[in-house]
């Protein structure tokens, strides 16, 4: 009577199985993961895509030059190529992205673990401390952040990371809640298995799929507040390229060379827009209430 | 008697607080031994306390009042690290194949996790050693080991809970209603391989269900449960054959007939709604409902006595 059991890469929760399934199920979410990893490598490899620096001033008889094959979006301002800094520019924004975001995840998963498993007094002041952090807005935050601590990229870490930690806490919080009275919880309690053990055998990682869409959902958002910070002239310190930056300093020659502002506007656009897809295919994908259907 | 007593539990009372002040009194004074080697089942309607009394006896729920004995030692007061060793000799099979196994651990880390806990084995090896052992014992194979819960069958995933309930080589196992969210057809070879490890690893089980026909096949003792209390305890066909205390008469007449002459001849049915274990009725619970009440039940609490054989709470009988 008994079934027999398959174990293929349909059915599973390893890195294959899982890109086998998006690749079956949502097609788009996979190429904005290709995206992405384009993004990144160009990012990387920027140096060898460019023959110029992104603070080099390649023409100075001619500052606000049209696209041309030497410099195939024009040059600023201020003489500099704008393609170049486009480039170095993805490295500022893909890591403000991802590395604010990775430290957010893991002091709210912690703390919204803490919080939902303990429950007391633990979880009163670690809400009570979210609460604070949401009932700010979350920009004006970031902004205070920088204005205090002054320019530069590890500010932008730490401002992001402090912004975006609460709803972390929340999220991951209310998912403890109902795991810990799932039965596997009780019955490694009735085995005898210490708390912070149960919550990092059995809770954390079945928080794992929802805090992965999350991140890919959270690193989007962080680019567009970078940006913003970058548009309001707070951030990076000059004359590191971002994309937030260059969209700010191009609207002023928004009439005459549009793509000084277009080009990074659409960079964000496309690495939000993937990661958002790629987010919302993950959580089809990782769902285990939809993967049995 | 000669019996040996494994767990005795002594006036225990466990409430869960609701808002405001109210409690709900889920079990309310309850004294019973488990002997050694028995399957004593626990048996009672949907929301009558049986799965917290049986947690409490394993302290998985903690009362608000009473004592259990295990082997004559009080392990009620012990904190955390002291019942460590006790904990051990107490486990628990669950209701919900689908619910009690963590969906994102392989079937040998769902095994070896009591093993790790106590450090039973040396080294990795030797757990996975331990592991096909217990898996084998259960009526699965080696090559199951590292499948993920959701691959199985009902059946299959309830084997896992019990090869992880036995792989402390515990004394005594609360079984809560191992089989009913189960297919009949495998509600039997569970049933089956339950008696047979008892007979190998020499288990007493705590058995709750309520499922009547499951207890007969499988209990050598009956308890039966209403409303936090309970009515009437004794060896499994004495009750069946002959019941005495009224709730247990419609309990058992409440079991469907296979014969349809006999449908409807006889049947006792019991009037009125389960009382609110909030706001539990004064004197014997069950007076509400029952046809023989008299003003004595109205008022004071009937006490457990011996009657032909086994002990009822019942002022029938005084």
């Amino acid at each position: 009577m008994e079934k027999k059991i398959k174990n293929t890469v349909e059915d599973g929760h390893g890195f294959r199985s899982v890109c086998y399934r998006l690749w079956k199920e949502n097609k788009v979410a996979v190429f904005c993961a290709l995206l992405i990893v384009i993004f990144a490598l160009a990012a990387i490899c920027a140096p060898l895509l460019t023959p110029y620096g992104y603070d080099e001033i390649v023409t100075d008889t001619y500052r606000l030059s049209q696209p041309s094959l030497a410099h195939p979006l024009g040059t600023d301002e201020v003489g500099r190529d704008v393609f170049t800094r486009l480039l170095y520019g993805a490295r500022i924004s893909l890591m403000v992205g991802i590395v604010p975001t990775i430290i957010s995840m893991i002091v709210g998963a912690l703390l919204g673990i803490i919080a939902g498993f303990v429950g007391g007094k633990a979880d009163a002041v670690i809400m009570r401390l979210a609460d604070i952090m949401l009932a700010f807005p979350s920009m004006l935050l970031a902004m205070v952040i920088m204005y205090t601590l002054g320019d530069g990229i590890i500010n932008i870490f730490l401002a992001l990371a402090l912004v975006n930690w609460a709803s972390v806490a929340r999220i991951v919080r209310a998912e403890t809640l109902k795991l810990k009275e799932t039965e596997y919880v009780e019955a490694a309690r009735s085995i005898g298995v210490s708390k912070w053990k149960i919550m990092m055998r059995h809770i954390l990682p079945n928080c794992i799929p929802s805090l992965i869409v999350l991140f890919t959902l959270n690193i989007p958002s962080a680019i567009l507040s970078e940006s913003a910070l970058g548009f309001l002239g707070l951030g990076i310190e000059k004359p590191m390229a971002s994309w937030g930056l260059m969209v700010n300093t191009g609207r002023q020659y928004l009439y005459t060379n549009p793509w000084l502002s277009l080009a990074p506007s659409a960079a964000i656009m496309l690495v939000v827009l993937a990661f958002n897809f790629l987010g919302d295919g993950l959580r089809d994908v990782l769902d285990p209430h939809l993967k049995n259907q | 008697m000669d019996k040996k007593i494994l767990l005795d539990v002594q006036n225990l009372k466990v409430e869960y607080a609701l808002k405001g002040k109210k409690k709900v009194s889920a079990v309310s004074d309850v004294s019973l031994n488990v002997y050694e080697n028995e399957i004593l089942a626990l048996v009672g309607e949907s929301g009558c306390g049986k799965s917290t009394l049986g947690k409490a006896m394993i302290r998985l729920v903690p009362p608000v009042s009473g004592q259990l004995y295990f082997k004559g030692v009080r392990i009620d007061d012990l904190d955390t690290k002291a019942f460590m060793p006790y904990r051990r000799q107490m486990q628990m099979i669950f209701q919900d194949p689908y619910a009690c196994l963590d969906p994102r651990m392989s079937v040998r880390d769902i095994v070896a996790e009591p093993l790790d806990t106590y450090k039973i084995c040396e080294s990795k090896e030797a757990t996975t050693q331990r592991v096909t052992e217990l898996l084998e014992a259960v009526g699965l194979k080696e090559d199951h080991l590292y499948r993920y819960a959701h691959q199985f069958s009902g059946g299959q995933r309830q084997r896992v809970g019990i090869a992880r309930a036995i792989a402390l080589n515990p004394a005594f196992i609360v079984c809560d209603e191992p089989v009913s969210a189960l297919d009949v057809s495998v509600q039997n070879q569970i049933l089956n391989l339950m008696k047979e490890i008892k007979e190998q690893y020499g288990l007493t089980y705590l058995f709750i269900s309520h499922d009547l026909s499951v207890v007969r096949f499988i209990a050598d003792r009956v308890c039966v449960m209403f409303l936090g209390k309970l009515c009437e305890i004794g060896d499994t066909e004495l009750i069946y054959n002959d019941p005495q205390h009224p709730y247990t008469k419609f309990l058992l007449d409440a079991i469907p007939k296979a014969d349809p002459t006999q449908r409807r001849a006889s049947r006792l049915l019991l009037p009125g709604e389960l009382p609110s274990p909030v706001d539990p009725p004064a004197g014997c619970r069950f007076h509400t409902r029952c046809p023989y009440a008299t003003a004595e039940c109205k008022n004071t609490e009937p006490k457990m006595k011996q009657v032909k054989g086994r002990m009822v709470a019942c002022h029938m009988f005084d």
